[in-house]
């Protein structure tokens, strides 16, 4: 198929540190003429106007001012999972250009991630691991015992479709389930999980043994947990992030973690990503740190190509957009 | 009451690494005047007709001939856990010497760790700590991933209590459940995890991408999992063991990673505990080993503790013994 047949689809990069993994490639060349930004920035007068849709990979190419105007048949901006909080949506909007995230795609292997963090810190698995391949530590046992999740308390804090697989989850480790939301679930949904809302996140935070954080970032999630909410938190409470890494207060966090306020920590988003080198929260016993594994498996990466293909075709023929993000 | 009237119970020791707890002995000695090893062999001529049970606490103290021999006036031996494969059932039967263990309360720590092993080796849990707290990490590359658990096959080797519970957690992961048991469970118990059972081992082997293991250690699971049974698994699967590491044959294990025969590794319990520090299972990238802590939690050894105290009140004022083992 030559280049005039199929709509030009923007890219960052394919491999690479951040890129379009090598494994989509065969399938976004069925439906798309493949651009990277090189290869665009290389060819500007002619690549401009090939570009119909641009696909996100690691919220990348970033989506300015500049580029947007320079794009002038671009329809469509199709991002890979399911968080926004990197584009301007209303600047986008005023092009003319739909955009759509891909929810389905991500909702189990993050659900999955979560509950493997909450298990990971509860049993401290990582200090366990570097017990048993140690060239020689000593430790006590009654030093690494953990706490039972069988029977615990799980307070989600966002019950969006990843916090409802989470509760699914949790269920089956009859888990007691609190959750506070923007908007309450309805019943039927709360039966089926057991889960109780909590209208004001006090309730949960001070009853919770596990705290989950499960929200999209939005200036109103911004420092959603800070001091205020971890001194609420029960002193033997783990608190797990599974959203972004601004939705906690980093700096009260590390004092939280140092002085007893809480238990431990499960983090598989920090702010930045990666955190500098030096940063105390590397350093601390009671804290594991993921590099964002959410959605990082082949499985769930495919599933995100193929809804980031099925949204980018959909706006293409003027049809409904299936995973549409408006701007708020 | 004084300390002199209290029944006097042996232990092995107390704190370090698989002592008994501080807290734990603070509680005991309210009901028992507790003797350690090293209290007893400095003092056997006195202590030996007094000692009335043993606390057996991670497998500590060694039941011999020699000890039960020294020990004429013994009536219960308590053990820690679930497993006795470590007690020579028959010898202490002969001494007319009763035995508990600790079964019940240890089967939902144990499944919920068979899953956080489950879930931490298929998402690469452990390397991705590595990598994020790494000195030399400067990102996070994007085509660094794991393996999914929800919708992935589940095959239990065991489906005991521990294995049962394992299956209740992997539904809701959406996950296929197989299972092959000495004995099939009934129609309600199989539907109610959506488990498929397995007659034969090798159509579980064949068809998991996680393998787990829940059985006990008996003369017939030694080495249930050699080298034909990890040759029938597929190349893509993991195996992680809650239950011996004899289970498994350890050899074959360490030669199937290493060919790629099988993709990847998570086990609590190996043979010996702890392998020697130049083990290559200590240094594989797809493997994870945790010290034996299927059951601990604080809440679940004190109550390991307290069954155990309600056995030995049990056998010493000749009443039924909770969780008695019987030959």
């Amino acid at each position: 198929m030559g280049e005039g047949e199929l709509p030009g689809l923007l890219v960052d990069e394919i491999g690479g540190k951040h890129g379009i993994l090598h494994g989509h490639v065969a399938f976004l060349k069925k439906h798309f003429y493949l651009i990277t930004m090189k290869e665009f920035l290389e060819d500007r007068k002619r690549m401009s106007k090939k570009v119909q849709a641009i696909y996100l990979w690691w919220h990348k190419p970033v989506i300015d001012q500049e580029l947007l105007q320079s794009l002038p048949n671009l329809k469509v901006i199709a991002n890979s999972g399911v968080g926004m909080d990197h584009l301007d949506l209303k600047l986008v909007a005023s092009f003319g250009v739909k955009m759509a995230n891909a929810p389905r795609a991500v909702s189990s292997s993050t659900a999955d991630t979560g509950m493997a963090l909450l298990l990971a810190s509860a049993r401290r698995l990582v200090e366990g691991y570097h017990i048993a391949v140690s060239s020689g530590m000593e430790y006590s046992e009654a030093d690494i015992l953990g706490v039972e999740v069988t029977g615990a308390t799980l307070g989600i804090i966002g019950m969006g479709s990843i916090g409802y697989k989470i509760a699914l989850r949790a269920k089956a480790f009859e888990m007691n389930i609190l959750y506070h939301n923007r908007t309450r679930r309805k019943e039927q949904e709360e039966r089926a999980v057991g889960a109780t809302y909590c209208e004001k996140i006090d309730g949960l935070l001070q009853r919770a043994d596990f705290v989950m954080v499960v929200v999209s970032l939005t200036p109103q999630t911004h420092k959603l947990i800070g001091k205020r909410e971890m001194e609420l938190m029960k002193p033997t409470a783990t608190l797990i992030n599974i959203s972004r890494g601004a939705v906690v207060d980093q700096e009260a966090l590390v004092t939280a973690l140092q002085t007893g306020v809480i238990r431990a920590a499960a983090l598989d988003v920090t702010y930045p990503e990666p955190l500098p080198r030096d940063h105390t929260l590397l350093k601390l016993k009671n804290v594991i740190i993921t590099p964002h594994l959410g959605i990082k498996t082949d499985k769930a990466t495919y599933m995100i190509t193929e809804e980031a293909v099925e949204n980018i075709l959909a706006a293409l023929n003027g049809l409904p957009i299936p995973s549409e993000v408006l701007p708020s | 009451m004084e300390g002199q009237d209290l029944p006097y119970v042996l232990i092995d020791h107390i704190g370090g690494k698989h002592g008994v707890y501080e807290d734990h002995v603070e509680f005991l000695e309210k009901h028992f005047h507790l003797i350690t090893m090293t209290e007893y062999l400095e003092n056997k001529k006195f202590l030996s007709n007094k000692i009335r049970a043993i606390y057996m606490w991670y497998h500590r103290p060694v039941i011999n001939e020699e000890l039960l021999q020294s020990l004429p006036n013994l009536k219960i031996v308590a053990s820690s856990g679930v497993g006795i494969d470590h007690l020579d059932l028959k010898l202490i039967s002969s001494y007319g010497v009763k035995v508990s263990n600790t079964p019940f309360v240890v089967s939902t720590d144990t499944a919920d760790l068979g899953m956080a092993l489950m879930l931490a080796s298929s998402r690469r849990l452990v390397e991705g700590y590595q990598i994020a707290v790494s000195p030399d990490t400067e990102y996070f590359p994007a085509d660094w991933l794991g393996a999914e658990v929800s919708g992935a096959t589940l095959g239990i080797v065991g489906m005991g209590t521990i294995g049962y519970k394992v299956a209740e957690r992997a539904k809701a992961f959406e996950m296929k459940i197989l299972y092959h048991n000495r004995n099939r469970r009934n129609k309600e118990e199989e539907s109610a995890v959506g488990a498929i059972y397995c007659k034969k081992i090798d159509d579980l082997l064949q068809q998991s991408d996680f393998v787990l293991l829940s059985v006990n250690l008996t003369p017939q699971t030694h080495k249930l999992i050699g080298k034909r049974e990890l040759e029938l698994m597929k190349p893509t699967a993991t195996l992680i063991n809650t239950s011996r590491g004899l289970v498994v044959d350890q050899d074959a294990l360490v030669e199937a990673l290493q060919n790629k025969v099988i993709k990847a590794a998570a086990l609590d319990v190996t043979y010996p505990e702890p392998l020697p520090r130049d083990h290559p299972l200590l240094k594989m990238k797809n493997v994870i080993i945790t010290p034996h802590i299927g059951s601990a939690t604080k809440k679940t050894r004190r109550l390991m503790m307290e069954n155990m105290m309600e056995s030995i009140q049990a056998g010493l004022a000749g009443l039924p013994i909770p969780n008695e083992v019987l030959l």
